[in-house]
């Protein structure tokens, strides 16, 4: 931290979203601009891993004075800088106004999207530069460190964290502290401790994000870990395609190494840990510890049969801890505060908090960290602000490929392990994707399990034979060509792959399939009886028809249409040709007048 | 094949950094050449079966050449349920070539990715390494148009 003292601080999220959103053109703009106004020696341009609010990018937040501004084009600078920096009145342009709403709400604290939040792992986000060791020591950063070495014995660390609750981030939610244990209890010269930060689930991006605005955090985790459980070196796998956090948590390790907090004698107690960062080759079942461990040991990424379990022989035959990120992250914390503020937090059996990523058919995209416990209902509407365009809600997907579509009379299911098991989706690793009325159920199960088959590793035969059985009758039934008998057929190979497959992801694979069946069976029903499709997606049983009240005429759908298939005069109603038309919707995009509907 | 005996050595011929090895070839390549992972199989003397496994079974790799620019469409399920699809469809058809070709005037290949982690801006289409968000069909042409 630079000992200079700056008045006002300008807090730039260069989260990825931001960052393909201009955030950086947005941070030299408001540098230039400061420095033009000789402002620079009292207001400091900071940037911030992700802030959350991705939907709203690019963000900056002036501090002290907590005002939120969104949506920032290098054309809204001068003005910004001269209103608010220079004149002190926030400037009104740029800030959040709410769905629906014609007043913006300045303070960062005063919007619905980061007031019902609670952060723990979060900490951090948008407060500090992810890229300078002395900001994250400055929020109290390897104090947990500190003293699991000075005044904790490894006995003592895993009572804490096995006390404080706290359950595995990555998906299947064991207690981490009962982990930490076997891996610590067997004699091995040699120990090795994970971090899985090969983020797989598609809508899920909370790993990625605590990656590159807290990379410390996780760091600290694991040498808490390593020293608790006796391991000498870590890994930490990252999905390649997560360029920037691959360079944060890189960056991050170098300067932990200069500040004597990784590698030999860390902070002169004699306790010596080193990671390293792997970058994984892209495949959704190297989430699967055992595929992943043979990933880092250089091989193709399969599963293998447990036991034995990672904790005996892991990476290269010697016992392994893995967690996944933000279960990494939880951990100094824990230590700083204790377990018995930790299991304060959350429920019964779910302590703490957790991160979602709210997606999909949402007014409010981002990431959101709340208390275990929360209703669904809270997240969706109080956080998220409801679904837009006036749509309405149809289901929240929960869990990835392996989770399940939760509808809505189930909206005030409290988010906790056990309750969302019940209702047959999974915790997962958080992503949340939000779905209305024009989502198909059947097309999404379809999706699921279409991205399982091509995600298959092939080698136990219900996941590799078993779902391109499934994704045929999905395929069948979205094509209008489904026939009675075609559920129970699904159900029967649900039922089968469920049980025998060889790993998680075969385990689990059927739960997409199940959950829309079970609570949204009448939609398949319609595609195979009535051969319509509710929500007017799957395209074999749907047209695409002109309003004659609406068209007024302005050839837009014509000339957006690429086959050619829209023919009327100017100012005329305008007909789709049925037979050459594709079904591809740039009609219904083109159409300002809300002419083009599908039945 | 200096380069790739550079890489093998940067590595210090580990096996276990096989795949390290094979994404630093595909990031300068664009694609992993045959004489490539002979080269590689040679130097850390493992089978060159063992190459073509990993390069088979990773998404990362690609054993044909690539277009000048990657188009990945997001896939994501967030995109999904955004319209990701109509942009694939929109984009295999301006461009001729289905998802995994390559254009044959060598300018982009078009792919499919499993969420880019940028679901707030969903659909996202990644260009190269620019990130392209909340696109929808008619978006598409002037984003292809900047890549020449």
């Amino acid at each position: 931290m630079s000992t200079k003292n700056y008045r006002t601080h300008v807090m730039v999220c260069a989260g990825t979203g931001c960052v393909s959103n201009t955030a950086l053109d947005i941070k030299g703009a408001l540098e230039s601009e400061i420095k033009k106004r000789n402002l620079d020696d009292e207001v400091q341009v900071v940037v911030t891993g992700c802030q959350g609010f991705c939907e709203r990018g690019p963000i900056a937040i002036v501090q002290p004075d907590d005002i939120f501004y969104q949506q920032l084009t290098v054309e809204d600078i001068p003005l910004l800088v001269e209103e608010h920096l220079l004149k002190g009145r926030p400037y009104k342009k740029c800030m959040y106004v709410p769905e629906a709403q014609e007043k913006p709400v300045p303070k960062l604290m005063d919007i619905d999207f980061f007031k019902h939040q609670m952060l723990v792992v979060l900490r951090n986000r948008g407060r500090m530069d992810p890229e300078n060791i002395d900001e994250y020591i400055a929020f109290d950063g390897y104090l947990g460190l500190a003293r699991a070495l000075n005044e904790m014995t490894p006995d003592t660390i895993t009572d804490e964290v096995e006390r404080s609750g706290l359950r595995g981030r990555g998906g299947g939610g064991f207690p981490t502290g009962k982990k930490w244990r076997f891996a610590k209890d067997v004699e091995s010269d040699v120990k090795y401790l994970i971090c899985n930060a090969d983020e797989g689930d598609p809508g899920a991006y909370m790993d990625r994000s605590i990656l590159e605005s807290d990379p410390h955090a996780v760091l600290e985790g694991m040498a808490i870990g390593a020293y608790a459980i006796g391991a000498q070196a870590g890994y930490i796998y990252v999905r390649d395609e997560y360029p920037l956090a691959v360079e944060r948590i890189k960056n991050a390790i170098e300067q932990a190494k200069e500040y004597g907090l990784l590698g030999d004698d860390i902070l002169g107690t004699g306790f010596n840990f080193d990671l390293h960062v792997v970058r994984g080759g892209g495949a959704f079942v190297c989430g699967e510890e055992t595929a992943l461990i043979a990933s880092i040991e250089g091989q193709v990424g399969r599963p293998r049969t447990r036991p034995p379990f990672p904790a005996v022989k892991g990476l290269w035959g010697k016992p392994t801890n893995n967690n996944n990120v933000e279960t990494w992250a939880n951990v100094p914390i824990i230590i700083h505060r204790g377990a018995d503020w930790f299991s304060s937090l959350g429920t019964e059996k779910s302590k703490g908090t957790k991160v979602f990523s709210l997606v999909g058919k949402i007014n409010n995209s981002g990431l959101v960290e709340v208390p275990m416990g929360i209703p669904l209902r809270e997240i969706i509407y109080g956080i998220g602000g409801g679904i837009p365009g006036g749509k309405k809600f149809k289901a929240v997907q929960s869990g990835g490929p392996s989770g399940g579509c939760i509808p809505e009379h189930l909206l005030d299911l409290p988010v906790d392990y056990e309750k969302l098991t019940e209702a047959g989706a999974i915790m997962g690793s958080g992503g949340l994707i939000v779905m209305d009325e024009e989502t198909c159920m059947v097309n999404v199960a379809l999706y699921f399990v279409t991205f399982l088959v091509d995600e298959s590793c092939g080698k136990c035969v219900p996941c590799r034979v078993g779902l391109i059985r499934m994704k045929e009758l999905l395929e069948k039934i979205t094509s209008g060509e489904g026939e009675a008998g075609d559920i129970e057929a699904l159900e029967a190979l649900c039922d089968t792959i469920k049980k025998t497959a060889l790993c998680g992801l075969g385990n689990t694979a059927p739960n997409p399939v199940l959950t829309t069946l079970r609570y949204f069976r009448h939609e398949y029903e319609a595609h195979i009886v009535d051969k319509k499709c509710p929500a007017g997606v799957c395209k074999p049983l749907i047209t695409f028809n002109i309003d004659a009240d609406k068209c007024i005429g302005c050839t837009a759908c014509a000339r957006a249409c690429p086959v050619s298939c829209i023919s009327g005069e100017r100012k005329a109603l305008h007909v789709i040709d049925q037979e050459l038309c594709t079904k591809c919707g740039a009609c219904k995009e083109a159409c300002r007048f809300d002419a083009v509907s599908i039945a | 094949m200096e380069v790739i005996r550079q890489i093998v050595e940067k590595y210090d011929r580990r096996e276990s950094s096989l795949i390290a090895m094979m994404q630093d070839i595909q990031k300068t390549e664009g694609y992993l050449p045959k004489e490539a992972l002979v080269t590689v199989a040679k130097e850390v003397g493992v089978p060159l079966s063992r190459l073509y496994a990993l390069a088979t079974f990773y998404k990362a790799f690609s054993l044909t050449p690539r277009g000048r620019h990657t188009v990945h469409v997001c896939t994501g399920t967030a995109c999904h349920v955004r319209g990701a699809e109509k942009l694939m469809d929109k984009l295999e058809r301006d461009l001729g070539v289905k998802e995994g070709e390559t254009t044959e005037d060598g300018r982009f290949t078009l792919e499919g990715v499993r969420c880019v982690g940028c679901c707030g801006l969903a659909p996202v289409v990644v260009v190269g390494e620019n990130f392209h968000g909340k696109l929808s069909q008619k978006d598409l042409d002037k984003v292809l148009a900047k890549y020449e």
